[in-house]
């Protein structure tokens, strides 16, 4: 599991580096994404007990068993929201970048100057 | 160049600090606190299987219907902006037409794949699975179409009945939870019965329902405003007399 989190590490990593040095407004949100693919990975590579198996009770994980049987479901339940709410800011950010193009046909964050100061 | 290095700078210290995070980490060997009571009082408290499940509906429930709200918000911020975008992308050429096998093979995969996201969300807190999953797999049928079909029209005034009826009951059998058990969105307002059959569990089976269908529903919305306005002129007079 610590190759898991190493990776979720490395992704989250590169999507920062990404959503910083990048200058088309596309590759920033596909950064975003990518970094919070990385979390995600992270946290159900936190919640993993060595050896045990899917929060699911079923006759191969009976109920009496189950708290020496199954990983941590609290992370699992926190990534599925942590997807949801995902999904709905990348379809946002998305969003404002079509609005932001049709103003003014560029994609170049560095463009885009009138709330800088 | 300096923006370059101040970013480099942080996401070097970004890496040393989930390094040593990392390198000092010792992973648990047992369950401890609120995921050891779960485990162990979960089946006879709720009912459900799914342990994940119990905990995003009952347990937490209230974050996931913030979770929902969060959706709808983002879904209706999308329809808001891109309501009126005269946005013209340069068109390379006439299209043509997709083929009468892409057609037909989406005509007869459409409902097998709404089905399959309604047996994901119906059986949620029984196997691996549920609302925002089967959600996802029916606006999965919707991507289809639109793939198929770039001017396909969705019936608005349906699609709008569903989300804003599912989204009601989800919070009307939370509210009756105050009254009938123990609180918000308790699950034990109906019998918990037999762990395993799909009429379990309390309202789980309920509220999953009413996540899925909306989550779907919206979910279609996003991808239907994202494809940008509909240019045939047969589809345009739909939409006109569907509005």
């Amino acid at each position: 599991m610590i190759l898991i989190i190493a990776i979720g590490i490395a992704l989250m990593l590169i999507g920062f580096w990404g959503a910083l040095i990048r200058k088309n407004m596309i590759r920033m949100v596909l950064s975003i994404g990518i970094a919070e693919t990385g979390l995600q990975l992270l946290m159900i590579g936190v919640g993993y007990l060595k050896g045990r198996t899917a929060p699911i009770l079923d006759s191969a994980v009976p109920f009496s068993q189950a708290l020496q049987r199954v990983v941590d479901p609290v992370p699992q339940a926190l990534v599925l929201t942590a997807i949801v709410i995902g999904v709905a800011v990348n379809a946002l950010m998305l969003t404002f970048i079509i609005r932001l193009y049709e103003k003014k046909k560029t994609l170049t964050i560095s463009d885009y100057r009138d709330l800088k100061w | 160049m300096i923006k370059r290095a101040i970013a480099l700078f942080l996401v070097l210290f970004f890496g040393y600090v989930f390094t040593t995070l990392l390198l000092n980490w010792h992973p648990w060997t047992e369950l401890i606190g609120v995921a050891r009571y779960y485990v162990s009082h979960e089946l006879t408290e709720l009912g459900a299987t799914n342990l994940v499940t119990a905990i995003v509906v009952t347990y937490r429930g209230l974050d996931t219907l913030g979770e929902v709200t969060v959706l709808f918000l983002a879904a209706t911020g999308v329809s808001v902006l891109l309501r009126r975008t005269t946005i013209t992308l340069p068109s390379p050429g006439p299209k043509r037409q997709s083929s009468e096998i892409l057609h037909t093979a989406t005509r007869l995969l459409t409902p097998f794949i709404v089905m399959f996201g309604a047996y994901i969300f119906i059986n949620g807190h029984l196997t691996p699975g549920g609302g925002f999953q089967g959600g996802a797999v029916i606006a999965s049928a919707v991507l289809l179409l639109f793939l198929t079909n770039p001017h396909q029209a969705l019936n608005h005034r349906i699609l709008k009945t569903i989300e804003s009826l599912s989204g009601a009951t989800y919070v009307l059998v939370g509210i009756l939870g105050l009254f009938l058990a123990g609180g918000f969105l308790d699950n034990r307002i109906l019998p918990l019965g037999e762990p395993g059959r799909i009429l379990s569990a309390g309202a789980i089976p309920i509220i999953y329902t009413c996540i899925g269908l909306k989550v779907g529903t919206e979910l279609a919305n996003i991808l239907e405003n994202l494809r940008g306005p509909a240019t045939s002129p047969v589809l345009e007079e739909n939409e006109g007399r569907a509005q």
